[in-house]
């Protein structure tokens, strides 16, 4: 019971325990706001302790049971009371009962999926976090604490370029290529566009990156179309024979990786349109969509590490004298 | 082991242009030409019209150089023409000026020489940003407005290419 500040109350505190070493990555929140969490990736343990810190020294804290979860959900803003849990994982650290001091429980979630990237959108969020709970009879005592979760790939096996002949009959026919069609979030988009009939005044030329956020499923599908970049390629009227070249570096823009059809709940894509401005103003553009991936950080190990662990590999040649011979060399 | 790898963002290989293209007449030519207001008529049965020149080496027009006279009320036909049987946005003209119809003005109206220069001014930017219009292109209107002695308000409407 906890009336007019008598009785018993406690402050929960999430820690984990590599909370020194992990590293830590921006995420935007709803309202905008960048903010730091703990980055994490599919397959990785997430362990630490909950700390339990009794308000009112000397009293007893009575509760019918603690727990911490760890989950992923899907919330779409239109529908806030429904979350869609794809990861839901619990581990009981008390059974009910009474707490006379202040206390730690260690917990260890071993090698968590964690299938989607986080994401913060326009309609819709993808969160992961730990919530720890003391169950009482009247009301609860919560803790969250948010992490951020990135998908990782690698470089495609097959990324063909983009070329495509389009235009307007007897006005206007251009040739675009873009070098690839999977592109990370810190490539570069090289390409082209040839002009091959131009019998209308353009003024300039531009490239959008735009992204399409989709939510719902069947009748009630809703987009919303969000221009991250525009980046002009030309300025001054083209004629027949010209090439403008293309080369758009990705890493300066608030990109996510693209997500198609997240647990059948939403997806999020990347168009790159090319817009063709004519001096009356008048636009004609060409969408095609590309696909962004998240590339994972190269770590590169000092010569040493590297001998040490290849000298690992070879049974039984785990002693100084290989080591040193390995970064002999390496040398 | 390896150092990141830079991106190579050299450019993609491209055709040479021909000289003949970079050098010669681009196939955009396009200029029209209103000019010279002259009144004509006497009295309450006056009324202006205007020298429209258009110079283009477009194919789609069968001239490439024409030469017409029209009046305020002509392109005010071709802008209904246009406004019902194309799917584009018609660019405004210049205002019809009711109020300088009216009787008991202290100056010359409708034929007020700067009001003349305005509207001139008005009915050239309508021509040029509607004869620039590839879809305004296909109808037959906008051809018989600009390359014919006179628009037929009997003819009959259509496209000129599919």
């Amino acid at each position: 019971m906890s009336f007019f500040g008598f009785g018993q109350s406690a402050d929960l505190d999430i820690v984990l325990s590599d909370g020194e070493t992990r590293k830590k990555a921006e995420h935007k929140t709803e309202d905008g706001k960048k903010d730091r969490y703990f980055l994490f990736f599919d397959g990785e343990t997430v362990s630490g302790k909950v700390n339990v810190t009794l308000k009112n020294p000397g009293k007893r804290l009575e509760h019918y049971g603690i727990k911490i979860e760890f989950v992923g959900q899907i919330e779409l803003y239109y529908d806030r009371g429904n979350h869609h849990e794809f990861v839901s994982l619990v581990k009981d650290l008390a059974r009910p009962g009474e707490l006379s001091n202040s206390q730690s429980f260690d917990f260890e979630f071993a090698h968590v999926e964690k299938p989607y990237e986080s994401y913060t959108g326009q309609n819709v969020k993808l969160r992961y976090f730990l919530r720890a709970t003391i169950s009482r009879r009247l009301n609860d005592i919560t803790k969250e604490m948010e992490i951020v979760v990135h998908t990782l790939c690698t470089y495609p096996e097959l990324n063909s370029s983009i070329k495509m002949e389009v235009g307007i009959e007897d006005c206007l026919h251009i040739e675009f290529e873009y070098n690839k069609s999977k592109y990370h979030m810190k490539d570069v988009i090289v390409g082209k566009i040839y002009f091959l009939l131009v019998r209308i005044k353009i003024k300039h030329m531009e490239i959008d990156i735009i992204k399409r956020e989709t939510t719902g499923t069947g009748p009630s599908v809703y987009h919303e179309n969000d221009t991250i970049a525009k980046y002009e390629i030309m300025d001054g009227a083209p004629v027949r024979g010209e090439s403008i070249p293309i080369r758009l570096f990705l890493a300066g823009y608030e990109l996510t990786p693209t997500m198609r059809d997240v647990n059948k709940k939403f997806s999020v894509r990347y168009y790159l349109n090319l817009v063709l401005i004519d001096e009356e103003e008048r636009r004609y553009f060409k969408q095609q969509e590309i696909t962004l991936w998240r590339k994972g950080d190269i770590v590169r190990k000092s010569m040493s590490q590297q001998a040490a662990i290849a000298s690992q590999r070879f049974e039984g040649s785990s002693t100084p004298s290989a080591s040193a011979q390995a970064k002999d060399d390496s040398n | 082991m390896s150092e990141p790898t830079v991106a190579d963002t050299r450019r993609l290989n491209s055709k040479p242009q021909d000289l003949t293209d970079a050098y010669g007449p681009p196939s955009n030519f396009l200029e029209i030409d209103v000019y010279d207001p002259q009144t004509i008529g006497v009295g309450r049965n006056r009324f202006t019209t205007y020298e429209v020149r258009m110079r283009t080496n477009l194919p789609i027009f069968k001239l490439k150089e024409s030469c017409v006279r029209r009046r305020y009320s002509d392109f005010e036909w071709l802008k209904n023409e246009l406004e019902r049987d194309s799917k584009i946005v018609v660019p405004p003209l210049p205002g019809k000026a009711l109020k300088r119809q009216l009787p008991f003005r202290g100056d010359e109206g409708i034929f007020e020489e700067s009001f003349i220069e305005e509207r001139r001014v008005g009915l050239e930017q309508f021509i040029n940003r509607i004869a620039g219009h590839p879809l305004a292109q296909n109808e037959r209107c906008l051809h018989m407005f600009l390359q014919e002695e006179s628009t037929d308000r009997n003819y009959i409407p259509g496209k000129v290419r599919q």
